[in-house]
């Protein structure tokens, strides 16, 4: 009884706060002489309005996942991933030069593999390509970190800022789309990828065309696979074991630098997967406007957001990005209707942040009065 | 004589670029010092530039700009320890959150405001009696604007606060041993307010010397991560305000060279892809961090919470 009433407790934290920052933001609202209430419709009916809506608002969720996914794993192994982005970008990258290059098998030479290989491998070549991409940028902080000290907070916010500029090189040289090459002011985008690459799009739902993407299906099936990863398998329990408790799970006999390293490059590849499943099952090309959120549209900083609010649980990770796709696409709605700029969804992702984690402090208090009173 | 102002010229911008990252760094070696980091910085800085931007472009007067950032800067430091010390929440984390709310919130009262990024007039640079026109010299120290100084005049302020003061040795205390600060009668959690709160006010200056200052306009997002690279100076300059200063120094001058990397490929006959230029000083500040990390002791209860009685 005692723990059920721990575990809603747990549970319903993360609620109150987003209660709490949904409270500040009518506040906001009321003083920009907007209707509260009548924004939050807004909000809501475009999130979740209609088919179209909900769709785009679980293809708007699917890189949250998967970038949750790898932060839980990251958080839950003792290491803060603030790298999603340029993680993104680093799958994206080498996904997309996948899908557009690898036209020939290795060793056998001439045959294409969208002729010798049914579709469904084709892609998988291409998401595991990105994968492996995102695990190694991860994996430098990881690397950095593990065996020369240096705070990955920091070096995954400067590996962010070099994949963005490897990206721009890249997409202005040599992955050029070769239509874009004979102009004078080249757009610094790749080539469309060929169809045989594309994930295919979901049509069995509804008889409306819906950009929604078997990538969310991958995301969803990814969590729980995660899930038991990490709480059924010994692997997953080493890497819990250092986040838990770093000493301890040294004289276990636990090689705590390399469990670091791992949980690095599994967050990395996850988000790497993510940038990856953008390109392949949404956009059909990587395309960069300078930045890093002209193409990851800050999935990687929200990715943190919606696994905090997730409970740093895979499987609690799909609702809270399910939540917090709505909220970023509801948000455009309210800047049409009600001309509230959508960065008011920025801030009240801010403030769900300073809750969650404020408010652990009660779940802290809680198990000491527990401890003492046995 | 090319290369004489060439290089007079990059020196310039360098100091002058040095200028929101020597604020921001010092003001995170007071809290990081004491104990807290607060990875909020970049969105403290937005929060600031806007508020120095907008009573500027209100009222025209540089005083009340100042004024105002210094106010937002000391409000978002306040909630910051409150969140840090009174609340004990991971400070890596909750440092985002403040990022996220700043960056947000800084947008949506410039859409609600100003909307369209309209120059004003900030600080000019100060033309000094005989300093100003020395050669070379001149140009590289002597030719700035007024917020330029007092970054640097507050290098050795805060050195000296940290190194010489009672105030100091208590925030060094707090940040190595607070169980042993605490039993000596110092007010832990007192202490790292005023740290917290005082890097607020110094990051809310770094982003106004960008908005009323550098680039005298307020944009979406005007930082573009300059508090993330502060965060990391801190760690580079190994807690200490003179190496803080050197760290932003190197950092800027990379970025001034960058600025002028069309000239210096002309002058040395090179074709370097400007992406490789703009990555250059994060690429430093990484291998530095390699470095920095084998010689420098960081503050041992750096991001741990402290609760009396434990």
């Amino acid at each position: 009884m005692r723990t059920l009433i721990d575990r809603l407790f747990a549970l319903a934290l993360p609620i109150l706060a987003v209660a709490a920052a949904l409270l500040i933001g009518a506040i906001m609202l009321l003083l920009m002489d907007a209707d509260p209430i009548e924004s939050y419709k807004a909000l809501y009916n475009g999130a979740f309005g209609t088919v179209n809506a909900r769709s785009e608002t679980l293809v708007k969720a699917t890189p949250l996942l998967l970038v949750g996914i790898g932060i839980c794993i990251a958080f839950r192994g003792g290491v803060i991933n603030i790298g999603g982005e340029g993680q993104m970008i680093a799958g994206a990258v080498m996904g997309t030069y996948v899908a557009l290059e690898f036209k020939t098998m290795p060793f056998t030479g001439t045959q294409t593999i969208h002729q010798d290989l049914p579709q469904y491998l084709t892609i998988a070549v291409c998401l595991i390509s990105g994968f492996l991409a995102g695990a190694f940028w991860g994996g430098i902080a990881g690397l950095l970190k593990a065996y020369f000290d240096v705070n990955e907070i920091l070096s995954t916010i400067m590996l962010n800022q070099i994949s963005v500029q490897l990206m721009g090189y890249l997409l202005n040289g040599v992955m050029l789309d070769p239509r874009q090459r004979e102009r004078v002011n080249h757009i610094p985008r790749t080539a469309r990828i060929p169809d045989y690459a594309q994930i295919p799009r979901i049509t069995w739902l509804t008889d409306i065309p819906i950009r929604l993407h078997y990538g969310f299906i991958i995301a969803l099936v990814l969590a729980v696979v995660i899930y038991i990863f990490l709480w059924r398998t010994t692997l997953g329990y080493r890497i819990r074991a250092v986040g838990k408790n770093q000493r301890a799970a040294r004289y276990a006999g636990i090689n705590v630098r390399r469990q670091m390293l791992f949980s690095m490059c599994l967050a990395g590849g996850f988000a790497g997967l993510a940038g990856t499943i953008q390109v392949l099952g949404l956009q059909y090309r990587l395309q960069t406007d300078g930045s890093a959120a002209g193409f990851t549209g800050n999935a990687g900083f929200n990715g943190i957001v919606a696994a905090l609010f997730g409970g740093l649980h895979p499987v609690g990770t799909i609702p809270a990005s399910v939540f917090f796709g709505g909220l970023l696409i509801g948000a455009q709605s309210l800047q049409r209707t009600a001309q509230v700029p959508a960065s008011l969804i920025i801030t009240l992702n801010g403030l769900v942040v300073v809750f969650v984690v404020s408010s652990q402090i009660f779940i802290r208090r809680r198990t000491q009065r527990r401890a003492k009173e046995q | 004589m090319l290369t004489d102002i060439l290089r007079a010229s990059v020196a310039a911008s360098a100091i002058r670029l040095a200028t929101p990252y020597i604020f921001a760094s010092l003001g995170e070696t007071f809290g990081q010092r004491s104990g807290v980091l607060n990875l909020g910085v970049d969105g403290i800085m937005l929060m600031g530039a806007f508020a120095a931007y907008y009573a500027v472009y209100e009222t025209g007067s540089l005083v009340l700009g100042v004024i105002a950032a210094l106010v937002v800067g000391l409000l978002m430091g306040l909630i910051m320890a409150f969140i840090s010390v009174t609340l004990q929440a991971e400070q890596g984390i909750s440092g985002i959150g403040i990022y996220l709310f700043g960056l947000g919130l800084s947008e949506l009262l410039f859409q609600k405001t100003v909307s369209t990024p309209t120059p004003i007039n900030g600080f000019s640079r100060i033309n000094l009696p005989i300093l100003t026109d020395l050669p070379i010299l001149g140009e590289i120290l002597f030719n700035h604007n007024l917020l330029v100084y007092i970054a640097f005049a507050l290098v050795p302020i805060s050195a000296y606060v940290l190194n010489r003061t009672t105030f100091g040795l208590q925030i060094r205390a707090v940040g190595q041993n607070p169980q042993a600060a605490d039993a000596m009668g110092v007010n832990v959690a007192r202490v790292r307010y005023m740290t917290v709160t005082i890097g607020g006010a110094f990051s809310a200056m770094a982003g106004a010397s960008l908005s009323i200052a550098l680039l005298n306009i307020f944009q979406s997002n005007l930082t573009s991560g300059q508090g993330f690279i502060a965060v990391a100076l801190v760690y580079f300059g190994a807690w200490r305000p003179v190496w803080v200063m050197a760290g932003a120094l190197l950092f800027s001058t990379v970025n001034a060279l960058q600025l002028q990397i069309k000239t210096i490929e002309g002058a040395l006959g090179l074709d370097i892809p400007s992406e490789f230029a703009v990555m250059a000083p994060y690429v430093v500040t990484i291998i530095a961090l390699i470095f920095a990390s084998k010689r420098a002791e960081q503050p041992t209860a750096l991001t741990k919470p402290f609760e009396r009685g434990e």
